[in-house]
Order: C-alpha cells, then sequence, then structure tokens
C-alpha cells in the first residue's frame, strides 16, 4: 500500500487484472442496480432493461426476420460497414495530398490554408446543405464523413512529412531520385504507420459522423435503427446495439493496430 | 490493503446511493411540465410567458416548473420519470410511457389534427399512384400513422412502396430542394412551407381521419393521486388561455401573434395552422368528446396500428396487452394492465366552475 502512488510502483499481475477490471465492474453493477430498482417499481420499465430482455432483444434482431422480412441486425451492419469503409477509403487519399503539401510549395500554396480552415467547419452543422447538395442517400452521409475527417489527417500528414530532416531529402537527390519518388517512394511510406495511427484515433469521429448522417435520413442501418426505435423507447434493442457498435469499433482499432504491428515492424524502433 | 479496500467500499455505497435516490418519493409542492413546440400546444408557453400559469400555480400553492425540449425527448423525459406531465399525441401517449408501465391519465384533450397531418406529392394523381415510389416521413410517428391509414382506405399495402426514415428537422429543406423526391409526409409549420412549392400538392390529410390523432396533456397517475393540485392548476390556466383566444378582437390577436412568435411564424401563418387544428375551446367540448363513444373507435384504430408496427415492443402477443380506460368505466385492453385512462374529472370541475377562482 505504501508504494500506491509511487511512480516506480510494481503492482503484481493480480492487482493489475483486479484493478482494471474494476471501473468495469462498478458500471456493470451500477446499471445492473438501477435497472433493478426501476423493475421493482415498474415490472414494465423500457428505460433500463434487464440483461435478459437485452439478450432477448438482441436475439430478435440477429436472428428473427422482422416486420419487413429482413434479418436487421446484419443488414444495418452490412449498410453502416459499406458507408463506413467508402468513406475511410476517401479518407486515405488525404495522405498523399498531405505529403504532397509538405514538399511541394505550390501544392502547398494552393491547399494548405483552404484545409486549416476547411478544418474549422463543424461539419454537423452545414448538414442541411450537405443534403441538399448530395441528395438523401448515400451520397450526402459518405461526404459527411469526408468532411469531418479527411482535412484533419491531410494536415496531419502534412505536419509529418515537413518533420522528416531535410538531409533525407538531399541524400534522395543526390543518389538521383526523382522528386515524385522523393515524395512517395522515400516519404510517405516512412510516415505512413503513423498516418494509420491517426485514422484509428479519429475511427470515433467517423462513427459518430455516420450515426448522425444515419439519423436524419436512411431506410437501413446501426444509426437508422437506434433513432427509429427510440419512438417506442426501446432501450432492450438500443443498449446491444450500442455495445456491438463499440465492439466492432474496438475490433476494427485493434485490427489496424495489428496491422502496424506486423507490416511496419519498424515503426518507433 | 485496507485503504483500497475501504475506497472501493465508499465508491460502491456512492454509486448505489446515485441510482437509488430517484425512486425516494418526496412529499412534494413542486411539478415539472415538458413542453414542445406545436400549434396546438403554443398556448402553453403563452400561458407560461405571460404568468397565467404561476398565477393558477399560486392559487393552489404549488411550483410549477415548464421546461421546453424537443418533441420525441420531452416524451422520454416524461417516460424516464424526470418530469411529472406532458404534451403528446395520443399514439405516443399509448406506445412510449403507457407501453413502458407508466400510469398515465389524460387530463386535458386539447385539439386533433384537422389538416395538420398531411401527404404532399409531385405529379403523383393519388394515393394509389404511391406504389414504388420512395416516401419520405418520420418512421413510427404520427405521419407514419396517417400514411398507414391512407394506404389502407385506397387498398395499397407499404411494401409496394418505400418508406424512408428522414428526421423532422430536415424533412421539408430537403424535399423543397430535391425535386426527384416524390413524396412526404410531415405536419405543421412544415406542410405549409412545402406546399408553398410549385408542384406540390395534397393527396391526403388528417383532416379525412378527423379524431383519430389527439393531442394531449398528459400527468403521470401516480403524481395525480398523491396530489390533484397539479392537474387543477393547469387545466385552470390552459381554458384560461382558451377563453382569451376563442373571443375575437385585438386581445386574442395579441395572444395569438405571442405564440406564432414562439414557434417562429407570422401571425396569419399561426391562423392558418390553427384552421386545420381542431381545438376544443371549452371544457365542456372536450368532456363531452372524452365522453364520447367516437373517441373509443378512433383509439382502436391507433392501438391496432400500434400493434401491427411493434410500438408495443416486438414480443407483444396481442393488441391488448396495454389497457385503456375511460370516463364511462369501459377498458378496452387488458383490464389488468390499465396505463392510459381518459379522464374528465379535472375538465369537468372547469366547466362547473369548482377551480379556485383566487
Amino acid at each position: 500500500m505504501r508504494s500506491f502512488f509511487r511512480t516506480d510502483a510494481q503492482p503484481s499481475v493480480v492487482a493489475t487484472s483486479l484493478l482494471s477490471i474494476l471501473l468495469f465492474g462498478l458500471l456493470i453493477g451500477a446499471y445492473l442496480a438501477g435497472s433493478y430498482y426501476r423493475h421493482q417499481e415498474n415490472p414494465q420499465d423500457k428505460v433500463m432493461p434487464t440483461v435478459s430482455e437485452m439478450l432477448d432483444g438482441m436475439k430478435r434482431a440477429a436472428f428473427e426476420p422482422d416486420r419487413n422480412g429482413d434479418l436487421r441486425l446484419w443488414v444495418d451492419t452490412f449498410a453502416s460497414a459499406r458507408r463506413f469503409g467508402i468513406a475511410i477509403g476517401v479518407v486515405l487519399l488525404a495522405i498523399p495530398l498531405g505529403v504532397g503539401m509538405g514538399l511541394f510549395p505550390y501544392v502547398e500554396a494552393v491547399f494548405y490554408r483552404f484545409i486549416v480552415f476547411f478544418d474549422k467547419i463543424p461539419a454537423l452543422s452545414v448538414l442541411p446543405i450537405l443534403f441538399i447538395i448530395f441528395g438523401l442517400d448515400e451520397l450526402s452521409k459518405i461526404a459527411l464523413i469526408v468532411i469531418g475527417v479527411f482535412p484533419t489527417v491531410a494536415l496531419e500528414a502534412h505536419l509529418r512529412a515537413k518533420s522528416i530532416p531535410r538531409e533525407q531529402i538531399h541524400k534522395a537527390q543526390t543518389l538521383g531520385a526523382s522528386e515524385h519518388e522523393i515524395a512517395y517512394r522515400i516519404i510517405m511510406p516512412q510516415i505512413f504507420p503513423k498516418m494509420l495511427d491517426t485514422i484509428r484515433l479519429n475511427l470515433k469521429a467517423v462513427m459518430l459522423l455516420l450515426i448522425a448522417g444515419e439519423s436524419l435520413a436512411a431506410t437501413v442501418g446501426l444509426g437508422y435503427r437506434i433513432f427509429v426505435v427510440r419512438r417506442y423507447v426501446a432501450m432492450d434493442i438500443i443498449i446491444p446495439y450500442v455495445l456491438w457498435m463499440t465492439g466492432l469499433l474496438f475490433l476494427t482499432d485493434w485490427f489496424i493496430q495489428w496491422v502496424i504491428r506486423r507490416r511496419y515492424v519498424w515503426v518507433d524502433k | 490493503m485496507p485503504k483500497l479496500r475501504s475506497l472501493v467500499a465508499a465508491l460502491v455505497v456512492t454509486v448505489l446511493t446515485v441510482t437509488a435516490l430517484p425512486s425516494l418519493a418526496l412529499a412534494k409542492d413542486r411539478f415539472t411540465l415538458a413542453v414542445s413546440i406545436y400549434a396546438g400546444w403554443m398556448p402553453w408557453y403563452y400561458a407560461k410567458d405571460h404568468g397565467i400559469l404561476k398565477k393558477w400555480a399560486d392559487r393552489y400553492k404549488i411550483t410549477i416548473d415548464v421546461v421546453e425540449m424537443d418533441y420525441i425527448p420531452s416524451v422520454e423525459a416524461y417516460v424516464a420519470g424526470k418530469v411529472d406531465a406532458g404534451v403528446m399525441t395520443n399514439m405516443e401517449a399509448l406506445a412510449m410511457p403507457a407501453k413502458s408501465g407508466i400510469d398515465t391519465t389524460v387530463v386535458i384533450v386539447g385539439d386533433y389534427s384537422n389538416g395538420n397531418d398531411a401527404l404532399l406529392v409531385r405529379g403523383i394523381p393519388d394515393v394509389k399512384g404511391l406504389k414504388g415510389t420512395e416516401v419520405y416521413l418520420v418512421e413510427l410517428s404520427v405521419s407514419h400513422y396517417l400514411l398507414a391509414r391512407a394506404l389502407e382506405m385506397h387498398g395499397v399495402k407499404e411494401s409496394e412502396l418505400k418508406v424512408v426514415n428522414t428526421s423532422d428537422s430536415d424533412i421539408a429543406p430537403a424535399f423543397i430542394a430535391n425535386k426527384n423526391q416524390k413524396a412526404v409526409v410531415t405536419w405543421n409549420p412544415m406542410v405549409m412551407s412545402i406546399e408553398q412549392t410549385p408542384g406540390v400538392s395534397r393527396i391526403f390529410d388528417s383532416s379525412k381521419i378527423p379524431g383519430e390523432v389527439l393531442d394531449l396533456l398528459v400527468v403521470n397517475t401516480k403524481v395525480l393521486n398523491d396530489d390533484p393540485r397539479f392537474a387543477d392548476a393547469l387545466v385552470g390556466a390552459w381554458y384560461e388561455v382558451m377563453s382569451l383566444m376563442s373571443q375575437r378582437g385585438p386581445e386574442a390577436d395579441k395572444a395569438m401573434t405571442a405564440m406564432a412568435q414562439r414557434s417562429n411564424a407570422s401571425l396569419s401563418e399561426y391562423k392558418a395552422q390553427l384552421r386545420t387544428t381542431a381545438m376544443f375551446w371549452t371544457p365542456e367540448g372536450a368532456s363531452d368528446y372524452v365522453r364520447g363513444s367516437e373517441i373509443k373507435e378512433k383509439m382502436d384504430f391507433v392501438r391496432n396500428f400500434c400493434f401491427k408496427y411493434g410500438l408495443f415492443g416486438e414480443n407483444a402477443r396481442s393488441v391488448d396487452i396495454v389497457g385503456i380506460s375511460y370516463p364511462d368505466g369501459t377498458i378496452q385492453g387488458d383490464s389488468r394492465n390499465v396505463k392510459l385512462r381518459y379522464d374528465t374529472h379535472f375538465v369537468d370541475k372547469a366547466k362547473t366552475g369548482q377551480l379556485r377562482q383566487n
């Protein structure tokens, strides 16, 4: 105990694992207690459903066809994942652009100030305009994510490209590399794993914008479902859906980390 | 590690206390009403802004807090027990609080939609022509109900068209801007702004199903039974505004101008919205309607829609799981699970002058 607040403390494996689950346990315990009390008072309570109600809700969403004959959970997950994937694909293009801005002064002159400005626009507040320009279909939802995340990633790539030591570029030039090779064979591969990290840290923003877009106009999608079943306080569907989304996002995050570790073993070495 | 243990114990106790607190019932003199913007509910804003509600609360020696919210969050706050009373349609009252086991009493039936909800189209002649088109609306809302009723009356199945869920905040600008959208169902004031667009026409509206979409003031039955003063004060304030509005002349116009401003409309726009809202201006009118037989037939349509579209919960076995009671003692649905009560007790007090006058 004496070592509790010491920087050189060395908690045992048991202590570490117990302490790591402490807050999870408290959160779950608090929820269960709240749900229990609410059900004591009102057995039909829908605001904090019990675990069995949520399991049942999830089972219905995943395995029983709804009014339109769809297995909702899978249909929703597929639709959202598709939007998510396309948006991330477009956001990846921000990396070469950022590198270009970092290395070629003319490219920087054209894009840099505009993107810095563009980055500051809160994407959600211009959503009605996006709907008018891009319609209510897939395009506007993807555009929303791209507008929200693309500038951040481009600016980060710009910064990182700038921070590569100038000597490397001179060296490459003396070895006869073309300008194009310097940018995209020497600089970009070096910063690419770091940029994957940047995208990873922006996953939450991507998800947030996706849900916002889906909640406003859609026929299918995870965010869509959550907002529609809100109409009848179906927290027994909403909470499992939120956990499911959190889990998927967590896996995506973990997958990107794994790719970085596997493919770019040299990072931070 | 005794310190750590006591730290954990303290945390557990704190969390349990915090979660248990809301369930401690306190005798109270302070009540909360949640309101949202709609033509038929603007009188509440007026009653709040111009001291009428405070006057009535003072007469009954209570305090009434009014919170202004968006519609669905206000109903959610009511379901969660964070507010004691709220404004909502009969459909949400049934599908949200009553279905969730919150015993709810309808204290005032304020009006029914008589054209405020409408199905608007571009270049489609009639309801049958909707087949194969995309219809934009807020799913599982009164708009969806209106569409379902229109389709039912014209023998079209919902599976023959495609419903696109669209937020009420974007539905009007998106439909106006995008000529590819052929059909939309929404309510006022959005209906008004969409209808002003060239090429848009109305092929169905709530005046074809009068009395089915009721706009209510509901109070948590438990709160009501503990202390009827809250409902007395609400009813008193409501009919004071009603009588002010229903007299013709500058006083009424002044009040309606204030209401129009609160809903971001001009006086003439607000009056136009009131024309498609069948207000029950007097306690007699409201009381008679609730005592009549028509309301039961209309509620039967609404509860069947709720059941069919899963609003009673997808695992609900029958339309009868929630009981609805009427002033004459009849009950629709499960008599052991009555959660929505139409009541004329308080309105009748206003009718017969039994509310406190000072």
